[in-house]
């Protein structure tokens, strides 16, 4: 049997970082764009805030580091990395009005060259023998629990023993929810993802809104990767130890039929099936059980795909401009 | 008249799009409490004008007047500040959302739908709309759309309203409930531009109608004081004969026979019930009924694109043997000479590719002919060539994409290819629909040249005017029921009108 107890907090840390990411795309899709460079944006935000924080503890002494600093350094620097990989996705898919599909894997192709090769070149600079970095100071910083955690018991282990990234992720999507459903903005937004030609009729800025939502989408799921480095993996970055939790936070999206207030639940589901294999008894002669298992969630997803469109309920399909450009002029 | 002032005026107005001259230095007023028609063929630059005054375009040249006062219309944010508000053909509504959202849309100020449903309940009582603010969009008819969008203008207080061709996909019973609503409007003193092809429309409806012909303003009158023929002539150029021909049936011989056919939708809801009806050669056999009472079903049964639950469809051919159609591949019910013009609500949707151009969408008939491994492309060439001369069909060219062509001209490329096929059996829904009148004319004279021909004809048409001065015979559908078989030379308006909405109606054959 499995100690709930301790497979709960193991599959919300596991969730977290996919919570940021479908956060992150489902705004993006909202405006009709399908950006499938989320997994590249995730790894140039861990790298981006993986640089600041290493300059940051090479350039001061241990014990004189600053508690804010230290979070807030490598905070601006994954935002800024992600919000470059936003602005270079809209430039090319709404201004330029290139290929989505093309597009988001060519940054899902470069955000990760890119989170490797300086990852490889910080690692060669810290010297280690090892192929890896060790941030365990800022790593500190992030992953600080509530101080009364430790204290309530199961109560605290389940809820509370989190670093406040992971408050954040659930602020963020409650947030997102809100906005989405219940304000003029969210309705625009939904709007222009769903027929770019009636909101540009009704006065609706198109492109301004598909530019806002992409980066702040990028943001949100940069900061995922943000949270994979500095408090799951304890601040240590190796290169592509991220995985390919990028796309998993895409096939969320579907799965939680492009709600993000049901992603909160969704993503830590998801966290669970990602770890089960290990609580799964396999035996040392079965080991290529566990490669099976790890096929659970993007199985699961499948099924969801297939449900949804076959009770084909309209608001429970995508966004039905989602992976076209917009461009007033055609007919 | 000329004491009131007017609401709108446009003097000189201007635009072109490259080298073409959409308008030609219009001048037009428009006063309010004042339906205000009009007219024009397709491309003579009725929308372009419209347009320009809902701010989706900018005039060239050319001043605008609102309320006497010149005003610079530069987008559809000014052009609601001025109070005109503009119904587009192609609705602007977003499906999933509610028509409560739908109306919120590109407001400013917090969102509150509550108060904007009941700000929507307060317009329906004024003039007698029927639509609830919280029904999401795709759930609703095309009637209920448009109304939509009428409410949407409205609630941003425009007093100046412009329909473009707002009856187009409305049923007869539909259409008379949106012109007790339009003169609620006018007597409510708004201004009113409606455009429409219909010329009862024109003269049960507008005070006034305004003609243009080929981007000029040519001329404006009460309409009181003229009739369909003068209008027509006006908008013509030259004079036009408004009787549609129906000459004698030649030697009709059963050709098609429908018995007892039933059609389930997905639900399980019957689409079609136990119709039965035989179509003759050299006839032409008119469908009426209100729109969705399984016109669509039934023509999709006789081309085989529809799964049939009872029931059976022979075929007769000349020498009397008969054949069953249904389980018959598609395409051997179109080699056996059964040829389906549909043209649906959005006029691209069957039959044609949008992205494709004119010689590409003639093969899709054709495709399959020749014996080597490549396609002929030649005949389908000429045969878009000969549609674009006989229909005369406004392109820039054979190879533009059917996508780029105005509706009207959409249509003539689809009827064109399908009558060109020489059927024997020519199924049409809605050929007309949307066409300007001399379009329309162009089409009756094919469909009745097919007749003569010795085609068996099956036209399903919308508008019954129409119906009763073309077709032979009338078969009239009630909620996908036959609700009764009707001369067309004998019968009237009124009767086959009560038979649409009620299985027997008041006359039977």
């Amino acid at each position: 049997m499995i100690n709930l107890v301790a497979f709960i907090p193991r599959a919300v840390v596991q969730g977290i970082p996919l919570l940021f990411g479908s956060t992150g795309e489902i705004l993006t899709e909202k405006s009709g764009n399908l950006n499938l460079g989320i997994p590249g944006v995730m790894y140039v935000g861990a790298i981006s805030g993986v640089m600041g924080s290493f300059f940051y503890e090479q350039s001061v002494d241990p014990a004189d580091m600053n508690g804010a600093l230290a979070i807030l350094i490598p905070l601006l620097c994954c935002l800024v990395g992600s919000l470059c990989m936003g602005l270079l996705y809209c430039f090319l898919t709404v201004t330029l009005r290139a290929n989505q599909n093309v597009t988001g894997l060519a940054m899902t192709t470069f955000g990760v060259g890119f989170g490797n090769f300086f990852g490889g070149s910080l690692i060669k600079l810290s010297g280690s023998d090892v192929p890896s970095i060790a941030l365990s100071a800022t790593s500190g910083y992030f992953s600080k629990s509530l101080p009364f955690a430790g204290k309530l018991g199961w109560v605290g282990k389940v809820f509370f023993s989190y670093g406040f990234l992971a408050y954040v992720a659930i602020l963020i999507a409650i947030v997102c929810a809100y906005v989405l459903k219940h304000t003029r903005v969210g309705l625009h937004l939904r709007a222009v993802g769903e027929n770019p030609g009636t909101a540009d009729a009704a006065g609706i800025n198109v492109t301004k809104y598909k530019y806002k939502a992409t980066c702040i989408g990028c943001m949100i799921a940069g900061l995922g990767g943000l949270y994979y480095v500095m408090d799951y993996a304890c601040g240590v970055w190796s290169n592509d130890a991220f995985g390919d939790r990028g796309w998993l936070a895409i096939a969320l999206v579907i799965f939680t039929i492009w709600r993000p207030f049901v992603s909160i639940f969704a993503s830590i589901f998801f966290g669970g099936l990602y770890i089960l294999y290990l609580y799964l008894p396999t035996g040392m002669d079965h080991m290529e059980y566990q490669e099976l298992y790890k096929m659970i969630p993007y199985i699961v997803t499948l099924v969801v795909l297939v449900l949804t469109s076959m009770r084909n309920k309209r608001e429970n399909q995508p966004p039905s401009s989602l992976g076209q450009s917009y461009f007033r002029e055609e007919r | 008249m000329e004491s009131k002032t007017a609401a709108v005026s446009l003097r000189n107005i201007t635009k072109s799009f490259g080298p073409v001259v959409a308008n030609d230095k219009v001048n037009l007023d428009i006063y309010r409490g004042e339906i205000l028609a009009l007219l024009g063929e397709n491309g003579s630059g009725k929308t372009t004008l419209m347009n320009m005054l809902s701010g989706i375009y900018f005039p060239d040249e050319g001043q605008i007047f609102i309320n006497g006062k010149e005003t610079v219309i530069r987008s559809p944010k000014d052009a609601y500040a001025c109070g005109i508000g503009m119904v587009h053909q192609h609705f602007k509504l977003i499906d999933v959302l509610s028509a409560a959202e739908n109306v919120a849309l590109g407001m400013k100020g917090r969102l509150n739908l509550k108060k904007t449903s009941e700000k929507i309940r307060n317009i329906c009582d004024k003039y007698g709309f029927d639509v609830d603010p919280d029904q999401k969009i795709y759930s609703m008819s095309v009637s209920q759309k448009q109304t939509v969008e009428i409410i949407k203008v409205l609630y941003r207080g425009a007093d100046i309203l412009i329909l473009d061709e707002p009856t187009a996909v409305l049923t007869p019973q539909e259409t008379e409930k949106l012109f007790a609503v339009l003169r609620n409007m006018r007597n409510d003193g708004k201004a009113i531009i409606i455009i429409t092809h219909k010329m009862h429309e024109v003269e049960s409806l507008s005070d006034r109608v305004a003609v243009l012909r080929r981007g000029c303003f040519v001329g404006d009158m009460a309409t009181k004081e003229t009739n369909a023929q003068e209008m027509t002539d006006m908008m013509v150029g030259h004079k036009v004969t408004l009787n549609i021909a129906r000459p004698e049936p030649v030697n009709p011989k059963p050709r098609l026979k429908v018995e007892g056919l039933s059609v389930k939708d997905e639900d399980g809801i019957y689409k079609l019930k136990n119709v039965s009806f035989e179509a003759r050669s050299g006839e032409i056999l008119g469908i009426a009924g209100i729109s969705g009472c399984g016109q669509k079903e039934l023509l999709e049964s006789i081309a085989g694109l529809q799964v049939t639950e009872s029931g059976s469809i022979t075929y007769i051919n000349d020498d009397g043997s008969a054949e069953e159609l249904i389980g018959k591949d598609p395409r051997k019910i179109m080699d056996m000479g059964v040829a389906l013009s549909f043209v649906p609500e959005d006029r691209l949707g069957m039959g044609l590719v949008g992205d494709m151009d004119l010689t590409d969408n003639m093969m899709l008939r054709s495709f399959r002919n020749g014996r080597s491994m490549f396609t002929d492309r030649k005949t389908p060439k000429d045969l878009a060539q000969t549609v674009v001369n006989d229909l005369e069909v406004v392109t820039p060219g054979l190879s533009t994409p059917v996508r780029r062509l105005s509706g009207g001209n959409v249509q003539k490329v689809l009827v064109g290819r399908e009558i060109s096929s020489c059927p024997t059996v020519l199924m049409t829904a809605y050929a007309v629909r949307g066409l300007d009148i001399n379009s329309s004319y162009t089409i009756y004279n094919l469909i009745n040249e097919q007749k003569e021909k010795g085609s068996a004809v099956i036209f399903v048409g919308e508008d019954l005017d129409v119906l009763l001065e073309l077709a032979d015979r009338i078969l009239v559908l009630c909620g996908g029921e036959v609700s009764g078989i009707v001369d067309g030379r004998t019968t009237d308006k009124n009767t086959v009108g009560s038979m649409m909405t009620q299985i027997g109606g008041t006359g039977h054959e």
